[in-house]
């Protein structure tokens, strides 16, 4: 078990030490001139500015000490320029965003909550909606729920956020007039305000997620079902209930549980299109903005983030495995 | 695929023989006939209705993209002709609906004044250029480096199985948005006019550098239960060398499940790149794109939700045919898959 753990962990520091690595050069070794990307407008760059920016990045020391540097501010923050334009970055420093004028992580700190609102309760509505559709239509296969769930989350599956996100501001806001156009609130400020902002997103991204989460799960169950161990549960005498809720549910759920981990990792990095139809800024849609604008701070340190994202969910999964299902044993 | 047979003994379309003693007696079982796995995929397929239906509407879109020229002459209105007089003051589309008439059949763009239908026409053309481009790069990468991994397995699989765990780290919106304004700003100078084929090429090579890792997994996976048959054995007993064994030997039968991904990958690639052109570092104007459609609609969705609707609905009948005709091959290819 231990020996796993530390495996897993290991292989998770590597990629997360690749990921680094490739990002850190492909911003700021491949370009032939960093400073002339950064620089805003580009077209009224002169040398002037672009040796400023140079000497404020440091991007004129050596790549290693560069990167070596970025790592270090990560742990004990740093200091950007000398003099009076010398500017503070704090522990954990991931970089400065001069065309902002502030250090990345306030960006961030601003941008994730909103993108963690969206994430977290379209979460709840997809994996709810979803695996519960997947597992009554699988019990009842044949039936008409089962030939209606199946159509819909077929049709659902391939349904594109470019057209329901839009669809739902129709119906919802300009013509039915039910809600307003979503303007984000903070949690802390006023959960009603939060709730009612976050309903457009949570219906688009969990009903679209719920189709093919229903379908998924309706395979998983069918597949389980056939299996010899509910056979034999079923014929040494027990309830129903308890063969499908403990016994089927528990083998048929494993693999439905790797998906949701990578999926929740993958949308916590961005659900740029969501946050564009809808009107948030989010982490996805500053990141957006940022690439755009060439401000390659900000854009590492989202790649950084997304990356630890995607990792940590791969690894809570690894682990959420051995609990939910008895047949695995980690070693 | 109807010479698949020479190939060997046959993995997956062996397994597929519907001729056993469950399968359906047919008016003609008393002759035997010999027929390939493929003209017996295709038996199966031309009795799945909802297959035939899908792979209707796809060869009507596919047909509709590649005459866009014919298209236009016929319709006799271009992409990047305006019609402002059908505007009203505001710029809004006279008329209901956005404008929808005889005339023009979608309706016409707010504020622009072009004619949707042939906007349509000609992004639907956009989108399956790149996104086809796209899935024939992605497979043959995926084909040769899970081939590669399957076979020589060792130290080259352990390699290889990080490097798609590595790239599956990747957030892929976000790197999209890192990588296409550098790349652009790295080839092209502020001032410079970019050539209308660099954009299409540029998402071409990121979705196969990132898409590669789904086909590489299932190639591997089949060549791995592969590689031990006899077939392989009596090759490389015979002498053959390891490039004759993996592109002659093991790749014939291998072309049926790299058809259902790659018929499942191409709806896919569509919704990514209209994803990114939505975004706006996708294809720019003056190219028509269904993606960057949406995205011009989206600021009129209150005075003119027909226009919104129009390029979604659009973009979502390509991709629920494509995936409704992937489902259908994977079923003729492999009935024993319960999806």
């Amino acid at each position: 078990m231990l020996r796993f753990a530390l495996r897993k962990l290991l292989l998770a520091v590597s990629t997360l030490i690749a990921v680094s690595v490739l990002t850190f050069g492909l911003f700021f070794v491949v370009p032939n001139n960093p400073a002339e990307l950064m620089c805003g407008n580009r077209k009224t760059c002169s040398p002037e500015q672009q040796a400023v920016i140079e000497r404020r990045m440091e991007l004129d020391r050596p790549v290693v000490s560069q990167y070596s540097d970025f790592m270090k501010g990560i742990v004990t923050g740093r200091t950007f320029g000398e003099g009076a334009t010398a500017r503070r970055c704090p522990a954990p420093c991931l970089g400065y965003s001069f065309r902002n004028d502030e250090p990345v992580l306030e960006i961030i700190k601003r941008t994730l909550p909103v993108t963690l609102s969206i994430v977290s309760g379209a979460a709840v509505v997809w994996l709810l909606v979803g695996i519960s559709i997947g597992m009554v239509s699988a019990l009842r296969r044949g039936t008409v729920f089962d030939r209606l769930a199946v159509g819909t989350s077929l049709v659902g599956a391939s349904m594109p956020i470019l057209l329901f996100g839009p669809l739902l501001l129709i119906v919802f806001v300009y013509e039915g007039g039910l809600l307003s156009y979503p303007q984000y609130t903070p949690i802390t400020e006023n959960p009603a305000k939060w709730a009612s902002a976050m309903f457009l997103p949570w219906l688009a991204l969990g009903f679209l997620n719920s189709a093919s989460y229903a379908r998924l799960s309706r395979a998983q169950m069918l597949e389980t079902l056939s299996e010899d161990f509910v056979r034999t549960a079923r014929a040494k005498g027990l309830p129903k209930a308890k063969v499908y809720g403990r016994h089927a549910l528990r083998a048929a759920i494993t693999p439905i549980v790797t998906i949701a981990g990578l999926d929740i990792g993958t949308y916590l990095a961005g659900t740029v299109i969501t946050e564009t139809i809808f009107g948030f800024t989010g982490l996805g849609k500053a990141s957006l903005i940022a690439a755009i604008n060439l401000d390659m701070p900000v854009v590492m340190a989202t790649v950084l983030l997304a990356a630890v994202f995607v990792i940590v969910a791969n690894v809570i999964v690894d682990a959420l495995y051995a609990v939910i299902d008895p047949r695995i044993r980690l070693g | 695929m109807s010479d698949q047979r020479i190939g060997g003994p046959v993995g997956m379309a062996v397994a597929a023989d519907p001729v056993g003693p469950s399968g359906p007696p047919s008016p003609t079982a008393r002759q035997i006939v010999g027929r390939s796995p493929g003209q017996l995929a295709w038996i199966r397929l031309k009795r799945d209705r909802v297959g035939m239906t899908s792979g209707g509407v796809l060869i009507f879109f596919i047909l509709l993209a590649a005459a866009a020229p014919l298209v236009q002459r016929l319709y006799g209105k271009g992409p990047q002709e305006r019609f402002p007089r059908l505007l009203d003051r505001n710029g809004n589309p006279l008329g209901y609906l956005g404008g929808i008439g005889p005339s023009h059949w979608l309706g016409v763009q707010p504020r622009l004044g072009r004619d949707i239908f042939i906007q349509v026409v000609y992004g639907l053309r956009t989108s399956l250029m790149v996104a086809f481009v796209a899935a024939v790069v992605t497979i043959a990468l995926g084909i040769l480096i899970g081939i590669v991994a399957g076979y020589l397995g060792g130290k080259v699989d352990a390699a290889i199985t990080w490097l798609i765990d590595l790239t599956l780290a990747f957030p892929f919106f976000i790197f999209c948005f890192a990588f296409v304004p550098m790349a652009v700003a790295q080839f092209y100078g502020p001032r410079d006019q970019e050539p209308v084929w660099f954009r299409p090429a540029l998402l071409v090579i990121i979705f196969a550098l990132f898409n590669w890792t789904y086909t590489g997994r299932i190639v591997r996976g089949q060549v791995l239960s592969l590689r031990e048959r006899e077939f392989v054995e009596a090759a490389r007993a015979s002498g053959a060398g390891t490039g004759h064994i993996l592109f002659r030997q093991l790749l014939p039968n291998l072309w049926a499940p790299i058809l259902v991904v790659f018929s499942l990958n191409v709806p896919s690639l569509i919704t990514a790149e209209a994803a990114l052109s939505f975004l706006g570092i996708g294809i720019l104007e003056p190219t028509p794109d269904l993606g960057r459609l949406i995205s011009d609609s989206i600021p009129y969705v209150r005075d003119d939700p027909a226009f919104t609707l129009i390029g979604g609905i659009t973009l979502f009948l390509l991709v629920l045919a494509f995936n409704l005709f992937g489902d259908a091959l994977r079923d003729a290819l492999d009935p024993k898959s319960t999806r």
